[in-house]
């Protein structure tokens, strides 16, 4: 009977462990793999491979769309950031300290661009940036602005949600303690409220940037010559050929990516928030 | 220091009565509980004394100045949170120091203040660490200096101990009432234990249903209960419900006839007997006029708790646990015993009081 007893959840920890490790695996294999065959010689890529060679690095390196791209992505990721994260935190507390009529759809309309699939979305917008051209008689497609703007439609859902879901688990009588100990509504909200939201605040900054820095389907039809971004740069270079030098984009991109987590993850832990 | 009025004060939301016409005073440097069940209005009574809940109507005074539309950060009250409510990203010390900083205080200043406050506490050891590298009781001890380094017009605790371990909690309950004596502070607790109410509170008001039961001092609310739920509420105590029979007999509703002496100042609409356990006593064998089977026996360790059954009704009788060669040590369930008590301690009541705003 005890024996039963302490055998049985070893077993079933076993396979707990392993479905975890499956889990891992069937995660990072892809990864993993990418990262490998950017150092295999040949251009078919072929396992075992022949050699290992830097040279795909070098070849992305002498292709000047990838480096624009790399610094477009770049700039329009941070852009996207800086003016969509203020936005959805307003609106995060808005829908969760405010009372007012409507916030339930308000706080739907914010969470749709996640809804709708990034092309369609990409579509829609080229029309209506098509139109607002018509009107206004100014570029908006194939501009820094507009794609900037699309990408915002990217960050404020996740802000939005990212900061809501902070929001909520704030422990108000902190609030409340400031305001007994003589601080204002203004001084609370500065001193107490924004610094318990900054771990969601960060959080949210660092998933919108990730996620304008890898989109590619909102982006395809808003890019204009000159302007591509990396993503897209992959594309246009996949038309023409297949060689490990997109695996070597590819491997800088995880790089920027997984580099800002850890950073990111020193100043907040990220576990505590997402 | 201030004293603290509270004049009919109400609070509605929606269409119920959270506080009902509520009045209370503290004077100066005097503890008062507010004692109920979870729902009864006394957080609700609280929060509009800090400040944080506005009144429907009512007032609140501090040394008779109307403080009603006050805000809370303009109150000067030191409030302890049941949560304690630090501020998760500030150390002990800035946890402290920031109703100095509030109050303008310049850094040195502040640093002495801060220095003595924790020293109060017993933390200075801590100052440097966040609220979550510090435990329960270290983090109840900063919330307790962060009230009272500002020092605050009225200070105000809500449920200050209920986050604490059993033992921790006895502990911190005599050194919250010994630095309140000291330093005179006006208090009020709110609290739903009442051992707690009855060992820190120099007057006691006992709340249910948004309404003051009764207010008294401890032994005043545990010895002479205005009704039976404040008899209930305050200490264990038998409540048998009957009529009264005649100036020495109350008759319970299963017909059980038992001694009493009804004083002049216990009304006819008594319908409720009450009796602390621990005032009845017991003794083996059918000698006495009341007697009964022991339904169950438990030892609490100095005490040991009778359940005796007469007629139809239960009794409760608390004994210092007697000596293993006395004649009740060897009394067990299913045994006939006698209780009695003097006929004077047995508080004949209304089943609510229908004057609950007496004092």
């Amino acid at each position: 009977m005890f024996a039963r007893l302490t055998e049985r959840p070893s077993l079933g920890r076993g396979l707990m462990r392993a479905m975890i490790g499956l889990a891992y695996l069937i995660i990072f294999a892809p990864v993993a793999m990418i990262v490998a065959t950017s150092f295999f010689s040949q251009q078919i890529i072929i396992f075992p491979p022949a050699g290992l060679t830097w040279h795909w690095y070098v070849n992305a390196w002498d292709n000047p769309e990838f480096l624009r791209g790399l610094i477009t992505s770049l700039q329009v990721a941070l852009l996207a950031a800086v003016v969509g994260v203020p936005i959805g935190t307003a609106a995060a507390l808005a829908i969760v300290r405010g009372e007012f009529w409507g916030r339930n759809a308000i706080s739907t309309l914010l969470l749709a661009p996640l809804a709708v699939p990034g092309v369609v979305a990409g579509a829609g917008l080229y029309m209506f940036y098509v139109l607002a051209e018509n009107v206004l008689d100014r570029d908006i497609k194939a501009t820094t602005q507009g794609l900037v703007a699309a990408h915002i439609l990217l960050a404020i859902p996740w802000t939005v949600r990212l900061v809501v879901a902070s929001l909520q688990g704030l422990d108000r009588a902190a609030e409340e303690a400031a305001a007994n100990l003589g601080a204002g509504p203004f001084t609370v909200f500065r001193r107490i409220t924004l610094p318990m939201m900054r771990p969601g605040i960060v959080a949210a900054a660092m998933f919108s940037f990730i996620q304008s820095f890898e989109n590619l389907d909102i982006s395809l039809l808003l890019v204009g010559p000159g302007r591509i971004t990396l993503p897209v740069a992959m594309l246009n270079y996949l038309e023409f050929r297949i060689d490990p030098t997109l695996a070597a984009v590819a491997t800088v991109q995880i790089l920027i990516v997984g580099v800002l987590m850890v950073v990111t993850d020193r100043f907040v832990k990220l576990s505590r928030v997402v | 220091m201030a004293s603290l009025e509270v004049e009919r004060l109400t609070k509605r939301f929606g269409t119920s009565l959270a506080v009902n016409e509520l009045d209370l005073s503290v004077r100066q440097g005097e503890l008062v509980a507010l004692l109920g069940p979870s729902g009864c209005g006394k957080t609700t009574t609280l929060r509009m004394v800090a400040g944080f809940l506005p009144p429907s109507s009512g007032r609140v005074l501090f040394d008779r100045e109307d403080v009603t539309r006050l805000p809370a950060h303009k109150r000067s009250t030191g409030m302890v949170f049941q949560s304690y409510a630090l501020f998760p990203h500030m150390t002990a010390a800035d946890n402290v120091g920031f109703g100095l900083e509030m109050r303008g205080l310049n850094g040195a200043e502040r640093r002495t203040r801060i220095e003595e406050a924790l020293k109060l506490v017993r933390l200075s050891h801590l100052a440097g660490r966040l609220p979550r590298e510090l435990s329960g009781g270290q983090q109840q001890r900063v919330a307790l200096a962060r009230a009272l380094v500002i020092n605050p017009r009225l200070f105000l605790l809500d449920e200050p101990l209920s986050n604490l371990d059993a033992k921790l909690r006895a502990e911190v309950r005599i050194e919250i009432r010994a630095l309140q004596q000291r330093l005179g502070l006006t208090t009020l607790l709110v609290t739903h234990d009442r051992e707690e109410a009855l060992t820190m509170a120099d007057r006691l008001v006992v709340m249910e249903g948004g309404r003051v039961r009764q207010i008294g001092s401890p032994r005043e609310l545990y010895d002479e209960p205005h009704d039976a739920f404040v008899a209930d509420f305050v200490g264990r105590c038998n409540v048998l419900s009957g009529r009264r029979e005649d100036e020495t007999t109350f008759r319970t509703d299963s017909g059980l006839l038992l001694p009493v002496d009804t004083g002049p100042d216990e009304s006819n609409n008594a319908t409720v007997f009450a009796l602390r356990p621990e005032r009845i006593a017991i003794s083996p064998g059918s000698d006495g006029a009341i007697h009964g089977q022991v339904a169950a026996v438990t030892y609490l360790g100095a005490q040991t708790e009778y359940h005796v059954r007469i007629g139809g009704e239960l009794f409760v009788v608390i004994r210092q646990t007697p000596a293993a060669d006395e004649p009740l040590a060897s009394v067990k369930p299913e045994d006939i015993v006698s209780l009695e008590w003097d006929r004077r301690t047995p508080r004949l009541v209304p089943h609510t009081s229908s004057n609950g705003r007496s004092s």
